[in-house]
């Protein structure tokens, strides 16, 4: 079975070849047809291959030899084993989802378009694919750009607005600091160790020295900044909203900007065996999600508070990863893929019907409304906020207390961010769907749910956030309840081993949580009275609150120290090492030529005369120089 | 001082000077004259020499038909007149200044010449310049170039009739 | 004679030739200054000729050492008196084109 993987990336493909080059002559629903009958068949052979692994564990099936130069060869081979089949499960299942959702929510665009949409986001599944299936860096890099590639395509999707173009750009922009990171990582790994598959260089581990190890580690951490844009280089996912909003939940929400995730714990054995890199892992992630946190408490636009929260959630699955909690971590990416897709595509159903208003301030009441949307995207935000027995509440449960065991510290900062993420997630819900509508009549008027296409998915997705947290119930209310961490532990095996486990006990970890709980619940209700209420009226903020709602003035400082600085240094290099530095010593030759040329046309008045006279006194100087003799310039002291 | 040198010294003198008055004249037509006293004055060298075919040929070809083709060609544009501009005088004094100059250069380098040191021209005696020995050799030794320069007179007059010939 | 005082002739003549061709204007005079220095050199010529011939009469009476000096005079005769008609020739055309024979109008190539 596990021979058939090739088909997983295939079926996608083949959709983008279709769609892409078919776009034009496709009508929207064979379109339609076409993207989502590849995802799902994808999605099927990915079901399959995944109880497969289950069954006889895992397995590398080699396709074929991608670069081979005469000891050194790189094969384009794919790894099936647990973290990558449930990855294909997350990206197919969700991506079937999105896909199919999609279909709804794109129908208004041309069919020309509508097939490009597809074709992108075809692309990107199979770039994904490839990114979580090859079995070394290589391949991985290839769907690391690849995803990159749509990513920019997708945000920039509509391509007429300026905005979003720049938005595109800039995330293209500072995912490529980030690669930069993973492909010197990648040539030091090929430079000390020879190879880049996964099973070489876990299992030859010991022959690098721990700066080697370090140092890889960071640059592989880098590149995870860049992709899962965590501080200081997540500027670019708020922006990436820009693009249609199934792409934010299908990219920018569950699967792309988890891919920083998937490569630290596919290298978790690195990382095991660099604590300077666990370090910085867990500060930078902890640093991302309560810096991302504050700042989603005071947006307006729904899907930036999504963007903020996707940008916090991911701080905490790098925190997992840094204080070791590998399974804690995927964990959480697989319960945050549903919930915030669901969020997603619950905020892609309201702006539908809001004829495209993204302001929070303008919304209110949409609950008698839009039932199937208001109950999914509840429970979502039950989920996201850690309210037991929600899916959210397991994994972040499991990160906080992996944090703790760390560091007290990194769970307390910890607690307050999933304070914060209750606070702005029921601030969002409250003010969307609780109160009275706050938007024109019009589009009161023209208020309705979505078509069922879209809500399939967010029922679905819903079910998902509600129960997926039961593969992963905490040793303390079950024994060996824990399936999730059963399947995965052959890929952390090695690292399990490493790490000097202390466990909490029981007793403490039932009050940390049901202080947390009981903290969390008290927010929720507090968030809930607060903005029951609130006007559509736009208030002057001040002081700390003016910082938050000017997201601390990151870009502003960006701007200032690294864009504005790298402008005048750009304009320098142009207006004076490039004019009068280069043009100028090149012009400069020119003219020199050209005045040497004018001066000395003027010997060549065209008056034989003038030439005469010349060859005489060269003559005169021939013979002075040729019979160059004392005796002559004697005799011709004597006479003068 | 022998009469040789007397003669030398004469035919010197009026060569210079006649050469000096060929470049001063204002009137071609006594440039033209005073060039062909110069050329009488070479022959007389020539003769000095014993150089007696070259003497006759000079006279013949110089003196005789080469400037009465000047004269010839001053007297059809009527250039008799004193129709010169003045050349800058600047242009004048650097022309006679690098002239003089060059004058000087070689005269000091033939004067420190080891080579010409109590070297004579052989005066009076000596019969290569006759017409029967030169005869000889032109047609022995130099018929080739001889015959060439037959071609040469050809090709330049049929160049001289296409350049004057009227479009 | 000594041979240094026909040198002194011949570069006296030649240098005269010089200044004329670099003083006057009239492309006629410039040619018979031209033709001055051709005859300077043709003086130079027979009597460098005579010079060789006395230095070989001293060792065989027979000689006829320097004959073609003499015949390189006669060979520079033919040259100039070809040069001189199609020179005329050339100035008469000028003059007949710009009805002038100073060499200062023999500038078209410049422009």
């Amino acid at each position: 079975m596990s021979k058939l993987v090739y088909l997983v990336p295939l079926f996608p493909l083949i959709g983008f070849l279709i769609n892409g080059l078919g776009r034009k002559a496709l009508s929207k629903s064979m379109i339609s047809i076409v993207g989502c009958g590849v995802m799902l068949a994808s999605f099927v052979v990915s079901l399959l291959i995944f109880f497969d692994v289950k069954e006889h564990g895992a397995t590398v099936v080699n396709l074929f030899s991608f670069i081979k130069a005469y000891s050194f060869q790189i094969p384009f081979a794919f790894q099936v084993d647990q973290l990558s089949s449930l990855f294909l499960l997350i990206i197919t299942g969700i991506g079937f989802l999105i896909h199919l959702y999609s279909a709804a929510y794109m129908h208004e665009e041309e069919e020309q378009h509508f097939g490009r949409y597809f074709a992108y986001l075809n692309l990107f599944v199979f770039s994904m694919l490839l990114l979580v299936l090859g079995s070394n860096y290589v391949i991985m890099f290839i769907g690391w750009e690849g995803v990159g590639l749509c990513s920019y395509l997708l945000i920039g999707y509509w391509f007429k607005n300026d905005q979003y173009n720049y938005a595109a750009k800039k995330a293209f922009v500072m995912n490529r600091i980030g690669d930069l990171g993973f492909l010197l990582a990648v040539f030091w790994l090929l430079f000390k160790l020879g190879t880049v598959s996964y099973g070489e260089v876990f299992a030859s581990v010991d022959k690098l020295s721990a700066f080697d190890i370090t140092a890889i580690t960071l640059l592989l951490f880098v590149g995870a900044m860049g992709k899962s844009a965590q501080l200081p280089l997540y500027t670019w996912l708020p922006d990436a909203m820009a693009g249609p909003t199934p792409v934010s939940a299908l990219i920018h929400a569950a699967t792309m900007v988890t891919a920083g995730i998937y490569m630290i714990a596919r290298s978790n054995i690195l990382y095991t065996l660099a604590p300077v890199s666990q370090t910085v892992v867990s500060i930078v992630g902890l640093a991302t999600a309560i810096f991302a946190a504050t700042i989603a408490l005071k947006q307006n636009d729904i899907k930036k508070v999504l963007a903020y929260s996707t940008v916090s959630q991911l701080g905490y699955m790098f925190l997992g990863l840094g204080v070791g909690a590998y399974t804690g971590a995927v964990f959480h990416v697989m319960t945050h893929a549903f919930f915030k897709a669901l969020l997603f595509l619950g905020a892609g159903s309201v702006i539908h019907a809001m004829h495209h208003e993204q302001d929070i301030r303008k919304m209110g009441g949409l609950k008698k409304h839009m039932p199937i949307t208001h109950i999914t995207f509840l429970l979502a935000c039950l989920a996201i906020a850690g309210i037991p027995p929600f899916s959210g509440f397991f994994s972040k449960d499991e990160i906080l207390m992996a944090a703790y065991n760390s560091n007290p510290l990194y769970y307390y900062v910890g607690l307050g961010g999933a304070l914060m993420t209750a606070f702005y997630m029921f601030r969002l819900y409250t003010m969307t769907f609780l109160g009275s509508f706050r938007g024109t009549h019009e589009q009161e008027h023209h208020l309705h749910e979505s078509p069922s296409a879209m809500t399939i998915p967010l029922i679905v997705l819903a079910v998902l956030s509600v129960v997926g947290g039961f593969v992963g119930i905490p040793e303390v209310f079950a024994t060996d309840a824990h399936s999730l961490e059963h399947f995965l532990a052959p890929i952390f095996a090695e690292s399990t081993k490493l790490a000097h486990a202390h466990h909490l006990t029981h007793t403490q970890e039932y009050i940390m949580m049901g202080v947390s709980t009981a903290l969390i619940i008290g927010i929720i209700l507090f968030a809930v009275s607060k903005f029951k209420k609130a006007t559509s009226e736009e208030t002057q903020s001040s002081g700390i609150s003016k910082l938050l709602e000017n997201k601390w003035y990151v870009d502003e400082i960006y701007d200032a120290i690294i864009v504005k600085p790298l402008h005048a240094f750009s304009g320098f290099l142009k207006n004076i090492i490039e004019k009068s530095g280069i043009d100028g010593a090149v012009n400069g030759v020119g003219k020199l030529v050209g005045y040497g040329s004018r001066q000395l046309r003027l010997l060549q008045s065209g008056q034989v005369g003038n030439y005469l006279l010349i060859m005489v006194m060269i003559m005169i100087v021939f013979v002075l120089i040729w019979f160059n003799d004392l005796s002559i310039m004697n005799f011709l002291k004597k006479i003068f | 001082m022998s009469i040789t040198e007397i003669l030398f010294f004469f035919l010197s003198a009026l060569a210079i000077f006649s050469a000096i008055m060929v470049l001063v004249s204002r009137n071609p037509v006594h440039s033209v004259l005073w060039l062909i006293a110069v050329f009488f004055a070479i022959s007389g060298h020539y003769i000095l020499l014993n150089a007696q075919f070259l003497a006759i040929v000079n006279l013949i070809v110089y003196a005789g038909a080469i400037m009465v083709l000047f004269l010839f060609v001053i007297m059809l544009m009527n250039l008799n007149k004193e129709s010169e501009r003045n050349k800058h005088v600047w242009m004048k004094l650097a022309g006679a200044v690098s002239g003089g100059c060059f004058l000087m250069v070689l005269v000091s380098l033939v004067r420190q010449a080891k080579d010409f040191q109590e070297k004579t021209a052989l005066m009076g005696t000596g019969d290569i310049g006759l017409i029967k020995n030169l005869g000889k050799a032109l047609f022995s030794d130099f018929v080739v170039p001889f015959e060439i320069s037959s071609v040469l007179f050809l090709s330049a007059m049929v160049g001289a009739v296409v350049i004057g010939k009227k479009e | 004679m000594p041979i240094q005082y026909y040198i002194y002739l011949s570069l006296a003549l030649f240098s005269i030739g010089i200044i004329g061709v670099l003083t006057r204007r009239n492309a006629i005079i410039v040619f018979m200054c031209i033709e001055l220095m051709l005859n300077a050199v043709n003086l130079l010529l027979v009597a460098f000729s005579k010079m060789h011939h006395g230095i070989a009469l001293a060792t065989d009476p027979a000689t006829t050492a320097g004959i073609d000096g003499q015949l390189f005079v006669f060979f520079i005769m033919v040259v100039a008196a070809a040069e001189v008609s199609v020179g005329l020739a050339i100035i008469v055309m000028m003059y007949r084109n710009v009805h002038s024979v100073d060499i200062n109008f023999l500038n078209r190539l410049k422009n």
